[in-house]
């Protein structure tokens, strides 16, 4: 199998009963959306309002279609925390 | 820190020399040394720092046409130290960590504003900008197969080739003289107005790669509609080129902010994983908003690339 961004060679590997295909020259990764999920939720890195993804949200005007999802749509996540804002000074 | 750390002894030495006050370090991130005498700064670049990019960066940003817009250096002179670039700096008021509603979000906007309408041609030569390039440094640094490393990668690999973000043309129209690595520590008040600082990745690119973090931060719903907005509107006002005047500003922000959004969740599951401790509240956040662009991308892209 070939890497469909650099034609290196590809690698698959199982985990969590996931299987993953690197390339080994770029190392990029083929696994999609759903299979990334499931993994992030077995690894239970995910908090309880993480886990219920919701589906991508309408397109709003000023927003990107990949942005979160906005007060009033899906709930209220916190912000403003001091140690986010801090997030705003590093390179 | 010791006393007797040949770098600290000589960083002060200098500092004392152009400042004549007693010299203190400064904290600052962990790569870069700053040490203060009173008026001025001496900075420490980041190891491994080439000299000759550094010394034309330093000579661009003597250039009048940046006065008022990026800090003048005490000196355009690059010192060698031991195997650290140093230079010399006024010492300046950066922006409060602990105060998120007196963020400068206008000032920042007009300043990028500002530098983005400056003629790269007055000068050259000038290397291209810093940005693209750190998403790909960044993300190499992941070295294990957790998921949310396994999530990040597979951002990486969703985007298109940034390679091609950084073929530049000095004189192409939507390229332009751009700051490389704008957030929210690289502007100081010196000693009233607020000014950009850190020339390390000035140079000539797209300069929507400067708005792409606070758009990644927005994105990610780290940074508030309102805030963004203030941001935005403050850039356009002020004939920002990065984004067009009305309509839809992602068009042009899309990439650099994806790209950002990667480069920026790498550093904080490097940094986790470093420190060993779990993913908390921000390394969730952006691990989301990769999720989202993975979901979005691969979207996109699943009719062609199967
Ligand atoms: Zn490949």
């Amino acid at each position: 199998m070939q890497c469909p961004k650099c034609r290196g060679a590809m690698r698959t590997y199982e985990r969590n009963g996931v299987h993953i295909d690197q390339c080994e020259s770029c190392r990029g990764i083929f696994l999609d959306y759903g299979e990334l999920e499931t993994l992030t939720r077995m690894e239970g890195q995910w908090s309880q309002q993480h886990q219920a993804a919701p589906p991508p949200p309408p397109p709003m005007h000023g927003a990107p279609a990949w942005g979160a999802p906005q007060h009033g749509h899906y709930g209220h996540r916190p912000r403003r925390q001091q140690g986010l804002f801090g997030m705003l000074f590093s390179s | 820190m010791s006393h007797s750390d040949p770098l600290l002894d000589e960083l002060r030495r200098i500092a004392v020399q152009y400042g004549g006050a007693p010299a203190e370090v400064l904290p600052t991130r962990p790569d870069v040394i700053i040490v203060r005498a009173g008026p001025v700064v001496v900075k420490a670049h980041a190891p491994g720092a080439e000299r000759e990019p550094l010394v034309e960066r330093m000579r661009a940003t003597a250039h009048p046409s940046l006065r008022g817009i990026v800090l003048e250096p005490v000196t355009e002179e690059v010192m060698v130290v031991g195997d650290r670039l140093v230079t010399v700096w006024p010492a300046g008021t950066p922006v409060d960590h602990l105060n998120p509603d007196a963020a400068p979000w206008e000032a920042a906007a007009r300043l990028l504003a500002r530098m983005h309408a400056v003629p790269a041609g007055a000068l050259l030569p000038l290397r291209a900008a810093g940005g693209p390039a750190k998403v790909a440094s960044m993300v190499a640094r992941l070295d294990g197969d957790s998921a949310a490393e396994l999530v990040v990668r597979r951002a990486f690999t969703c985007l298109p080739d940034l390679d091609a973000e950084l073929v530049w043309e000095p004189f192409s129209e939507s390229f332009s003289l751009t700051h490389g690595d704008w957030h929210m520590g690289q502007m100081v008040r010196a000693p009233d107005e607020w000014i950009l600082i850190d020339v390390d990745d000035l140079g000539v690119g797209d300069p929507a790669w400067d708005l792409a973090r606070p758009a990644a931060w927005f994105a990610a719903g780290l940074l508030e509609p309102e805030v963004w907005n203030r941001f935005l509107d403050a850039y356009r006002a002020e004939g920002g080129c990065a984004v067009p005047r009305d309509g839809d500003p992602w068009e042009r922000l899309n990439l650099p902010a994806q790209a950002t959004t990667v480069q920026l969740t790498a550093g904080l599951v490097v940094t986790a994983k470093r420190e060993g401790r779990p993913m908390g509240e921000a390394e969730q956040t952006m691990i989301d908003a990769c999720l989202r662009i993975i979901r979005l991308r691969s979207a996109c892209q699943s009719v062609s690339t199967q």
